[in-house]
């Protein structure tokens, strides 16, 4: 469903994915992980052309993600983006929230929209939150309702760049939660994350990043018992000791 | 020792009236037409596109460069004939007060212009981020998440720019309108008390804009709370 071929891309001097391939298919959990700054996030942003590529090719679902002629603003509304701090907008209710998108992007009717909505705050556990402004919740409300916002758009797959990141410990697990039930429906999701208990138990594979590179990938159970390489050892003694 | 008369004063109420809604008038208009057009002007300037950023820095920094009062007599001396022969209206009808308006609204564009581009500098990245991930374009996010956003974060510096531009109206007398200062300057030179008229303007625009301040002072506290 998303395949990665050699992805290159440098700021300036500094390379900061340097020939990543990967392939993930329909319904798989990825997980990926790796030291800060060594181009987690900017991959993932590269799949919904947020960030474009150097060189190399991302296809989603057949579409080419940085060819001449792609209707980005079209791809991107199917695949689902989840961000470290949340990005709400704050001028807007839940509701509005949740129904932008719907309506300017796939021309749904108000109250479709919001019967989508709707729904989805239920799914999320925030239904009587729907009329607030993203101000007046807790963080970890605030990312469920991320979550439930670029559900609205019937992704076919979801990006999480690193969502309990910016948490207070005791939010981290109501959005793990969340996440897992998705996972459990058979939502494809590639999640950037340090939480090394959800890519234990719910990701089919780990893709292991350092420098820029896809140092390792493997079936989770596997790379938690075995890891290859001795960079992935090393950090997963560090995450795992306390 | 010189002997202030103010009897001039109550007679010509009603014509310094009328002249404050002329100068409030233009406010208004200025006010409004150049923060639309500077919003505009501000979306362009960043855009990736080059020559329509050019554009917009261009004009900006052209409007910024020359005195506002020899912006208002080109207005004065050029748009009154341009729409005369555009309407095909008579040389009696007076266009003094419509070119006025469009010549502060396009003046003050560059400066809302420049208020508005720091707005939208002052709303995060992950904001247009999160709208583009949404899949909307990048004018949708521009109008639906991010110009709301800098609008609200600019409305006390706006609020302060109008009250700039409603003491500058004042000068529209080089086209011999009569807005409140000139008003109160014909008032003074018919009865000889020039002094006393101007000192009462002077007071009225200090009262008003001083008003103004505070109430923007206030609003930002509410805006910043």
């Amino acid at each position: 469903m998303i395949s990665l071929r050699n992805v290159h891309k440098s700021y300036g001097h500094v390379q900061v994915l340097n020939g990543c391939s990967a392939e993930i298919r329909k319904g798989e959990v990825i997980v990926v992980c790796g030291p800060s700054g060594s181009g987690k996030s900017t991959l993932i942003k590269c799949i919904n052309g947020l960030e474009p590529i150097d060189r190399g090719e991302i296809v989603v679902e057949g579409v080419s993600v940085g060819a001449r002629g792609t209707d980005l603003p079209k791809l991107r509304a199917r695949v689902g983006m989840v961000f470290q701090h949340f990005e709400l907008f704050p001028h807007m209710t839940v509701m509005d929230n949740l129904t932008l998108a719907q309506v300017k992007v796939l021309g749904r009717g108000a109250d479709q929209a919001r019967q989508k909505a709707g729904a989805l705050l239920d799914r999320v556990g925030l239904r009587e939150h729907a009329a607030k402004h993203p101000g007046q919740l807790s963080g970890g409300q605030q990312q469920r309702v991320a979550i439930a916002r670029a559900l609205a758009l019937d992704p076919v797959c979801m990006l999480f760049d690193e969502p309990t990141s910016a948490l207070d410990p005791e939010m981290i697990n109501e959005v793990l939660d969340v996440m897992t039930a998705l996972a459990r429906d058979g939502m494809t999701m590639v999640v950037v994350t340090h939480e090394m208990g959800f890519a234990r138990k719910v990701a089919n594979r780990v893709v292991f990043m350092d420098q820029g590179c896809i140092v390792e990938q493997a079936p989770s159970a596997e790379f938690f018992a075995a890891p290859k390489s001795e960079r992935a050892q090393q950090f997963l003694s560090k995450v795992l000791e306390h | 020792m010189y002997e202030f008369d103010w009897s001039s004063i109550p007679g010509s109420l009603p014509f310094l009236w009328q002249g404050m809604m002329i100068s409030l008038g233009i406010t208004i208009v200025a006010v409004a037409a150049g923060i639309a057009w500077g919003t505009v002007l501000a979306v362009m300037r960043l855009s990736p596109s080059r020559p329509i950023s050019l554009f917009a820095t261009l004009y900006v920094s052209l409007f910024r460069s020359v005195p506002l009062v020899m912006v208002l007599l080109w207005f004065f001396l050029i748009v009154p004939s341009l729409l005369r022969d555009v309407l095909r209206l008579s040389h009696a009808t007076d266009l003094r007060l419509a070119s006025a308006m469009v010549g502060f609204s396009l003046f003050e564009a560059a400066y809302y212009s420049e208020i508005m581009r720091a707005g939208i500098q002052s709303v995060s990245k992950g904001q247009s981020s999160a709208a583009l991930a949404l899949g909307m374009t990048p004018l949708q996010a521009m109008w639906h998440v991010v110009l709301p956003q800098a609008f609200r974060n600019m409305v006390p510096l706006l609020l302060t720019q109008a009250i700039i531009l409603f003491q500058d109206t004042s000068l529209v007398y080089v086209s011999a309108l009569a807005d409140f200062f000139g008003a109160a300057y014909k008032v003074g030179d018919r009865d000889g008390r020039l002094v006393e008229m101007l000192l009462f303007a002077g007071a009225v625009y200090f009262v008003l804009c001083s008003a103004a301040s505070w109430g923007v002072r206030v609003l930002r506290r509410r805006v910043l709370a």
